[in-house]
């Protein structure tokens, strides 16, 4: 079962309180990407399996971040908001922003173990 | 060919006589259309006093209200919507009701949509709505809009109406955008859609004026900011034998028009903040650098006018909150 975390605008992106409780490894260590300038930084980002990826709005206007498939949908990013989604099995997910749907981005999952 | 109707030329026609752009401006000149040949009606002060409700349809657009908004350059669009709102009540022709184009909220949230349903019942009218894609932007895909606003509607909030022998559709094209993986991501009618549409209009005369509402633009105006409804074409090839089709936009927060054949489409003014003329920015969205005086300018209603008996498209208005 896959994991989403919504945060509150105020919550601080802080990893340790996010996923406390949980082992932190290299392997699957918090990832980011921004949302600025109506795109997503880096576009394609390739992490392993039980990586935990977070994206934050930078932008001042609202943005979403959906694949594709619907595999994970945030509803709309306020400035500052931040949707965590974990990615658990290997794969392609490519994604949009329904508000803006010229902004895509790509996720790339490889196997856990595997070197990144 | 779209005409940019630009800030400084507002008052200005096309010479082409392709755009039926009006303003007033306090003492401004109304200037309406007919058979392409531009010709004032008179100050408004007259055009409003020589004319009654008889024989007259009369509304008002606003749009793109985008309440729970609280950035440059309009940290308060609450009180912009306000003032919209005490601008039609001052208006001297009273409107028979209003039509919201989408984003009434920023964010889909239910104390959005409750603040502008409070200042918007200002008005005293009956409002028919029409969602923006800020309108749906809720986990659930437009769960709760639906439900508020949705009810008595086809499909996904579609619908139409009548009044004083003009004909209503108000069309949805924020749901299921083409994600532009490869080129644009434009928005989408859909097939349902499209389908209710032609039975919709099927048994209609051909001489019964034709309002359409949606929120995103129905024709491209901007690709590469998907400033565009990728299956407009079949919605207008079953609008194409009317003899007035008007399209009401909101969604790109400044005014650009253009008229093809029978049909002219008209995006309009939000009541919040403007967004940059296509293609002058990065990437479309508020327009931070406005000074905050010349903030109400960049913001407005729009009049909307039917005269019964006179063939051909309504004489629209567009009006700044400030001048």
């Amino acid at each position: 079962m896959s994991k989403i975390l919504l945060l509150a605008a105020a919550l601080a992106v802080a990893p340790s309180a996010v996923f406390a409780g949980e082992t932190v490894t290299a392997a699957n260590a918090p990832a980011t990407v921004a949302i600025h300038n109506f795109q997503f930084v880096p576009a394609t980002l390739t992490v392993v399996a039980g990586t935990t990826i977070t994206w934050q709005n930078d932008d001042s206007s609202p943005h979403t971040v959906t694949e594709k498939g619907r595999v994970f949908h945030s509803a709309a990013l306020d400035t500052k908001e931040t949707f965590s989604y974990t990615f658990t099995k290997p794969g392609e997910f490519t994604y949009f922003c329904t508000l803006h749907p010229m902004m895509t981005g790509r996720i790339i999952v490889e196997p856990a173990g595997s070197s990144s | 060919m779209a005409k940019r109707d630009d800030r400084e030329g507002r008052s200005g026609l096309d010479r082409r006589g392709l755009l039926k752009c009006m303003t007033w401006a306090g003492t401004g000149v109304l200037w309406t259309v007919s058979a392409g040949v531009p010709r004032t009606m008179g100050l408004i002060g007259e055009a409003s006093a020589a004319t009654t409700h008889a024989g007259r349809l009369h509304f008002v657009q606003i749009s793109d209200s985008h309440i729970g908004f609280h950035l440059p350059p309009n940290p308060d669009p609450n009180a912009t919507l306000g003032e919209a709102i005490a601008k039609i009540k001052a208006m001297p022709v009273e409107p028979a009701f209003l039509v919201h184009t989408g984003d009434i909220s920023h964010l889909s949230k239910e104390a959005q949509w409750d603040t502008a349903d409070q200042i918007i019942k200002g008005a005293n009218k009956q409002v028919f709505y029409i969602p923006g894609e800020h309108d749906v932007a809720d986990a659930d895909n437009g769960k709760a809009y639906l439900a508020r606003y949705g009810k008595g509607t086809q499909g996904r909030g579609w619908y139409s109406f009548d009044v004083a022998g003009v004909h209503f559709v108000a069309l949805i094209n924020v749901f299921d955008f083409n994600p532009g993986f490869k080129s644009a991501g434009l928005a989408t009618l859909g097939n349902d859609q499209l389908e209710w549409l032609e039975k919709d209009l099927a048994h209609r005369s051909a001489s019964t004026p034709i309002v359409v509402l949606a929120h995103l633009p129905l024709w491209t105006i901007y690709q590469p900011w998907g400033w565009g409804t990728a299956d407009a074409g079949r919605a207008f090839g079953y609008l194409k034998r009317f003899g007035s089709v008007t399209v009401l936009n909101g969604h790109i927060h400044q005014i650009i028009q253009k008229v093809e054949g029978h049909v002219s489409f008209h995006t309009a003014d939000s009541t919040a903040f403007p967004q940059p003329a296509p293609g002058t920015a990065p990437a479309p969205g508020p327009k931070k650098d406005v000074p905050a005086g010349e903030l109400r300018k960049y913001l407005g209603v729009r009049t909307v006018d039917f005269v019964r008996g006179r063939a051909g498209a309504p004489a629209l208005i567009d009006s700044p909150l400030a001048v």
